[in-house]
C-alpha cells in the first residue's frame, strides 16, 4: 500500500489510504500507552474499561477455535492459579521466617552443641533431664558463657552472656539496617500504610518488586531475633503483596492493568496476615477492613481461598512444633461472668488510651525525624535504640525473652509446670484435682515477684516501642501493641483473681466466685487487654475480633473482646480519628482519599476547581488546529498530567481527556516512526483528518489515545458528590463545565487538599500527585 | 532476577518435599508428659517417643514413681502433649537462611568496598573513558567504573545485557535510597 502512494498522484481516494496507513499505523499499540509513571495516582474507571475491552476481545476469539477457547479457560482461571501460587510462597516464606526466628533469638544466648541449627527447644527435644529444676539443662545445649569459660553461675558468667546478647543484637540490627540500605530501602518499615495507599490507587515503582521480597524476608529475620520491640505481622503483610506482585507478573491479565493488578493485591494481603497470625478468616477481614479499597465480592473469595491455602502451607511445615500456626495459642475455656465485664471494659479503655498516646507520640517523633537531624543518621539511630533496648531487656526475664513467647506465657493458664514466677501460687497440698480445673489459690512471693517485674516491663515496652516503630528496619506494631496490653491484662487479671480469693464475701463475688472455685482466669484478662491495645493504636473491630477468637479458637470469648475493642475504639476515637496507618499516610503526604472520613461542609465544585480566580486560564488542546510544537510546548512549559481537549478555544465544549504520558509517547513515538511528522504538523484528535493539500505536513492523528468519556460535573455540585465519586469511582481527575462549556479541572490532589484545608491541617502536606 | 525466580521455586520444591518426608523420621515425634509434684513426688518431665495413640500418662510415665492405688490419681494430674517436628526442614532452611544472607553479605561487601577500589585503579589510566563516560551524567559512584570494566573487556552480548540490567537495578536503588533516607519523602 505504501509503494502505491509512493508512485499515485495525490487524488482523494489515495489521500484516504494515506488516512488508512496512518490508522493502521496506531492500531499497533506502542510500548507503555495506559501505563503510569511512579509516585502517580491511576484512574479506576480507565483501568476497569480496559479490562472489560480485554475481556470481550477474548470471549470473542474463543468462538473461533479450540485452541482460543483453550487460552479464554486459561485465562478465566489465572485468577485462582495466581492465589494458589500467592499462598504457597507465603505460607513458606512465613514459615522460613518463624523457623530462622526460633534460631536466631536463641542464638544471643547460646549454642546448640550436637547440631548448631537447632534452637534450645529444639535441641532439649530427646533430653532425659526429668526435674523441674534441671529442664532448661541439657548438656547439648551451652549458654555462651559456659561454652568460653566454663562456668554456668556467678557473676562474671552473668556478665558475658549480658554482653553477648547486646553484642548479638547489635550485629544482627546493623545487619538488617546496612542490608536494607544497600539492597533495598523500600523494605524498612512496617509496609501496612504503603500497602493501603498503593491498594488505594497510587504507584509506587519497586514498593512490591523481588529485591524488596527477599531483602524484607531475610531482614525481619534479623530485626525481629535482635530482640527490637518490633514484630513480624505487619512486614509479612508486605512480604505476601510482593508475593502477589510477583505472581502478577506471569500472567499479562494482572501485568498490564494496575485495577486487576490491585484485586491480586488484597487478596495477598489476607494470605499475609493468615499466616501472621494464623487465622485465615481473620486475615480475609483484615484485608476487608484495614488495607483494602476497592474490594468485590469476587476478590473476597479469591482472598479466601488464597488465605487458606496460605494456612495451609504454614500448618504443613509446622514451625512451632505444636501443630499450630502462632506461638501464643491459648487452650483453655474457663467460663467468665457478667460481673467480669468492668475490668474488660477498663481494659479496654486503658487500650485506647495507649492508642491514642501512642500514635500522638510516635507521630511526633516520626516527624522529627523526618524534618530534622536525626534523620541523617538512621544506621546510628538503628544501633542506638538496640543498645538501649538490649542493655534494658536482659536484665528483666519477662523483656529478655522474644515478644511471642511473653505473650504466650501472659496469655496461657498456669497450668501444672509451674515454670515461671507467674504460677508461683501457694497449693494446696492435698488437692487432687485435673490440671485444667485448678481453683483459684492464694498468691506466692513469686507472683508478687513477677507483678514489679511486668510493670517494669510494660513501662519499658511503652516507651522502647515508640522509638523504635518507624526506624528503617523492617517492623511491625501488632506484637509490641499485643504485649503492651496482655501485660496489663495479666496485672489486671491477677488483682481481680487475688481480690476474688480473699474477699469472696464482698457483694460482687458472692454470686460467682465461691471459695474453692476457678472463678477467675488471668490469661484471658491478658488476651482481652492484647485485644484492646491493638485496637486502640490499629481501630481494627471486627478483624480484630475475628482474628483473637481463630487464636484462642474457642466462640466464649466473643462478648470480652468486643466490649474490649468497642471500648478502645470509641475512647481512642475521642482523642484523635485516625489509626497510626492514616496517620503515617498523612505524615507522608500519600494520597490516600479515605473511605471512612466524612465531608460535611457546604462547598461547591466551582471553589475547589483549578484554574481560580487570578490563575492563567486552564490548558487545554483543540481537537484539529493545535501543532505539534505546540503540544510539546505545552507539555514542557507545564506540569500538568492531563490536558483536556475542546472543540475550539472559542467555544469550548468539552470532547475529551487525554493523559500527559500517553500524549509524551505518542509524539516521541510517532515523531520516530512515522514519517512526515514535523513540528509543523497539526495534532488531530477527530474521528477523521480532514483532506490537506500535499504541501501540508503530514496530520497526526491521536483520537486513539483520547479518553472519550471523561467524568465531567457541573460548577455547582456540591463537593460533598464530587468527593463521593472520586472514592467510589477512584477517579483521577474531574472536568468541571458550566452549560457545555468547560470551566476547569479538579484533581484527586485538589480534593485532598481541600479536605486538608476544611480540616484545619495545611494542605501543602499532600505531596503526590 | 532469573536466580530469584529459582531460587524461590527450590526453596518450594524444597519444602513441599521435606514436610512429606521428614515427618517419617522417628525421632521427630515426642510424647512429652509434665506431672506436677504429688505428695512426696516431685515434679517431672517424661519424654518419650511414642505414637499418637499411645501418648497418655500410663504409656510415658516409666518407672512410675507411685504405688498402684495412687497411679490413677497421679496420672490425672500429668499433662500429655504430643509433639511432632521435621528436624530436616529445620536444618535445611536454616542453612539456606544462612547461605542467602551469606551471599547477600558478600555481595554488599563487593559493591561498597571492591567496586569503589576497582574503579580507582582503573581510572588511573583510562582517563579517556572517564571523560566520555561523563556526557552520561551519572550521579551513581560506582556505575562508571562498570561501564569501563564491560567495555575494556569487549565481553559477550550475554554479559552485558546482565550488565545492563544490574546497572539498571542499582540506579532504582540510588534513586529509593535518595527518597527514604536523604528527602525523606516516603516511608518516614
Amino acid at each position: 500500500m505504501e509503494a502505491a502512494e509512493g508512485v499515485s498522484a495525490p487524488t482523494p481516494t489515495e489521500e484516504m489510504n494515506g488516512a488508512g496507513t496512518l490508522m493502521d499505523f496506531l492500531d499497533e499499540p506502542f510500548p507503555d500507552v495506559g501505563t503510569y509513571e511512579d509516585f502517580h495516582t491511576i484512574d479506576w474507571l480507565r483501568e476497569k474499561s480496559r479490562d472489560t475491552d480485554r475481556h470481550r476481545k477474548i470471549t470473542s476469539k474463543s468462538r473461533e477455535s479450540l485452541w482460543e477457547l483453550i487460552k479464554s479457560l486459561l485465562d478465566a482461571w489465572s485468577g485462582w492459579v495466581v492465589m494458589l501460587l500467592i499462598g504457597l510462597l507465603s505460607g513458606t516464606l512465613a514459615g522460613v521466617i518463624d523457623l530462622a526466628v526460633d534460631w536466631m533469638t536463641d542464638l544471643k544466648e547460646g549454642v546448640c552443641l550436637s547440631a548448631f541449627w537447632y534452637s534450645h527447644e529444639q535441641c532439649c527435644w530427646t533430653s532425659n533431664q526429668t526435674t523441674f529444676a534441671d529442664r532448661d539443662k541439657c548438656p547439648q545445649w551451652q549458654k555462651w558463657a559456659e561454652l568460653m569459660t566454663g562456668h554456668t553461675e556467678g557473676a562474671g558468667a552473668y556478665l558475658l552472656n549480658y554482653f553477648l546478647y547486646i553484642l548479638w543484637a547489635l550485629l544482627f540490627s546493623f545487619l538488617a539496617v546496612t542490608l536494607v540500605r544497600v539492597f533495598a530501602p523500600y523494605a524498612c518499615g512496617s509496609g501496612i500504610p504503603e500497602i493501603k495507599t498503593i491498594l488505594s490507587g497510587f504507584i509506587i515503582r519497586g514498593y512490591l518488586g523481588k529485591w524488596t521480597l527477599l531483602i524484607k524476608t531475610v531482614t525481619l529475620v534479623l530485626a525481629v531475633s535482635s530482640g527490637l520491640s518490633l514484630g513480624k505481622e505487619g512486614p509479612l503483610v508486605h512480604v505476601a503483596c510482593c508475593c502477589g506482585n510477583l505472581f502478577c507478573s506471569l500472567f499479562s491479565k494482572y501485568s498490564k492493568n494496575e485495577g486487576k493488578r490491585r484485586e491480586v493485591l488484597s487478596a495477598a494481603a489476607a494470605a499475609g496476615v493468615s499466616v501472621a497470625f494464623g487465622a485465615p478468616i481473620g486475615g480475609v477481614l483484615f484485608s476487608l477492613e484495614e488495607v483494602s479499597y476497592y474490594f468485590p465480592l469476587k476478590t473476597l473469595w479469591r482472598s479466601f481461598f488464597a488465605a487458606l491455602v496460605a494456612a495451609f502451607t504454614l500448618r504443613s511445615i509446622n514451625p512451632f512444633g505444636n501443630s499450630r500456626l502462632v506461638l501464643f495459642y491459648v487452650e483453655y475455656h474457663t467460663p467468665w461472668y457478667m460481673a467480669e465485664l468492668v475490668p474488660f471494659i477498663l481494659l479496654g479503655v486503658f487500650g485506647g488510651l495507649w492508642g491514642a498516646l501512642f500514635i500522638r507520640a510516635n507521630i511526633a517523633w516520626c516527624r522529627r525525624r523526618k524534618t530534622t537531624q536525626l534523620g541523617k543518621y538512621p544506621v546510628l539511630e538503628v544501633i542506638v535504640v538496640t543498645a538501649i533496648t538490649a542493655v534494658l531487656a536482659y536484665p528483666n526475664p519477662y523483656t529478655r525473652r522474644s515478644t511471642s513467647e511473653l505473650i504466650s506465657e501472659l496469655f496461657n493458664d498456669c497450668g501444672a509446670l509451674e515454670s515461671s514466677q507467674l504460677c508461683d501460687y501457694i497449693n494446696n497440698p492435698n488437692m487432687s484435682r485435673p490440671v485444667d480445673d485448678i481453683p483459684d489459690r492464694p498468691a506466692g512471693p513469686g507472683v508478687y515477684n513477677a507483678m514489679w517485674q511486668l510493670a517494669l516491663a510494660l513501662i519499658f515496652k511503652i516507651v522502647i516501642t515508640i522509638f523504635t516503630f518507624g526506624i528503617k528496619i523492617p517492623s511491625g506494631l501488632f506484637i509490641p501493641s499485643m504485649a503492651v496490653g496482655a501485660i496489663a491484662g495479666r496485672i489486671v487479671g491477677i488483682a481481680v483473681e487475688q481480690m476474688a480469693y480473699h474477699h469472696h464475701d464482698w457483694i460482687i463475688f458472692k454470686n460467682w466466685c465461691r471459695p474453692g472455685a476457678d472463678c477467675v482466669t488471668p490469661g484471658l484478662y491478658a488476651m482481652v487487654g492484647a485485644a484492646a491495645c491493638l485496637g486502640g493504636v490499629t481501630r481494627m473491630t471486627v478483624s480484630l475480633v475475628v482474628i483473637m477468637f481463630e487464636l484462642t479458637g474457642g466462640l466464649e470469648y466473643i462478648v470480652p473482646l468486643m466490649a474490649a475493642a468497642v471500648t478502645s475504639k470509641w475512647v481512642a476515637d475521642a482523642f484523635g480519628k485516625e489509626g497510626i496507618y492514616e496517620s503515617h499516610i498523612q505524615l507522608n503526604g500519600y494520597p490516600y482519599l479515605d473511605v471512612r472520613d466524612e465531608f460535611t461542609h457546604r462547598t461547591l465544585a466551582t471553589d475547589v476547581m483549578r484554574p481560580r480566580r487570578n490563575d492563567p486560564p486552564l490548558a487545554v488542546l483543540t481537537q484539529d488546529s493545535t501543532t505539534v510544537e505546540d503540544v510539546e510546548t505545552l507539555i514542557k512549559d507545564t506540569d500538568y498530567n492531563g490536558f483536556p481537549v475542546v472543540v475550539s478555544r472559542e467555544s469550548e465544549r468539552l470532547i475529551g481527556f487525554v493523559q500527559r504520558r500517553d500524549l509524551t509517547l505518542a509524539i516521541k513515538n510517532a515523531r520516530q516512526k512515522q514519517d512526515g511528522v514535523v513540528s509543523s504538523s497539526v495534532v488531530y484528535f477527530t474521528e477523521d483528518a480532514p483532506q490537506l493539500p500535499a504541501s501540508n505536513p503530514q496530520p497526526l492523528k491521536l483520537r486513539r489515545i483520547l479518553n472519550l468519556s471523561p467524568f465531567t460535573v457541573t460548577d455547582h455540585t456540591p463537593m460533598e458528590t464530587v468527593v463521593d465519586i472520586f472514592r467510589k469511582l477512584g477517579l483521577r481527575q474531574c472536568l468541571v463545565t458550566r452549560s457545555g462549556r468547560l470551566l476547569g479541572i479538579i484533581t484527586k490532589k485538589d480534593v485532598l487538599r481541600h479536605m486538608a484545608q476544611m480540616m484545619n491541617q495545611d494542605p501543602e502536606s499532600i505531596m503526590f500527585n | 532476577m532469573k536466580l530469584l525466580f529459582c531460587v524461590e521455586g527450590l526453596c518450594l520444591v524444597c519444602f513441599v518435599l521435606l514436610s512429606q518426608v521428614s515427618a517419617k523420621n522417628s525421632e521427630d515425634i515426642r510424647c512429652k508428659c509434665i506431672c506436677p509434684p504429688y505428695r512426696e513426688v516431685e515434679g517431672h518431665i517424661y519424654k518419650q517417643n511414642v505414637s499418637l495413640k499411645d501418648c497418655n500418662c500410663l504409656h510415658v510415665v516409666e518407672p512410675m514413681p507411685v504405688a498402684g492405688k495412687d497411679v490413677e490419681a497421679y496420672c490425672l494430674r500429668c499433662e500429655c502433649k504430643f509433639e511432632e517436628r521435621s528436624s530436616g526442614t529445620i536444618k535445611v532452611t536454616i542453612i539456606i537462611y544462612l547461605s542467602i544472607l551469606g551471599l547477600l553479605l558478600l555481595y554488599m561487601v563487593y559493591l561498597t568496598l571492591l567496586e569503589p577500589m576497582l574503579k580507582r585503579r582503573l581510572f588511573g589510566h583510562s582517563q579517556l573513558i572517564q571523560s566520555e563516560d561523563d556526557v552520561v551524567g551519572d550521579q551513581q559512584p560506582f556505575a562508571n567504573a562498570h561501564n569501563v570494566l564491560s567495555r575494556s573487556h569487549s565481553r559477550p552480548n550475554m554479559l552485558n545485557k546482565v550488565e545492563h540490567a544490574q546497572q539498571r537495578w542499582r540506579r532504582q536503588v540510588q534513586e529509593q535510597r535518595k527518597s527514604v533516607f536523604d528527602r525523606h519523602v516516603v516511608l518516614s
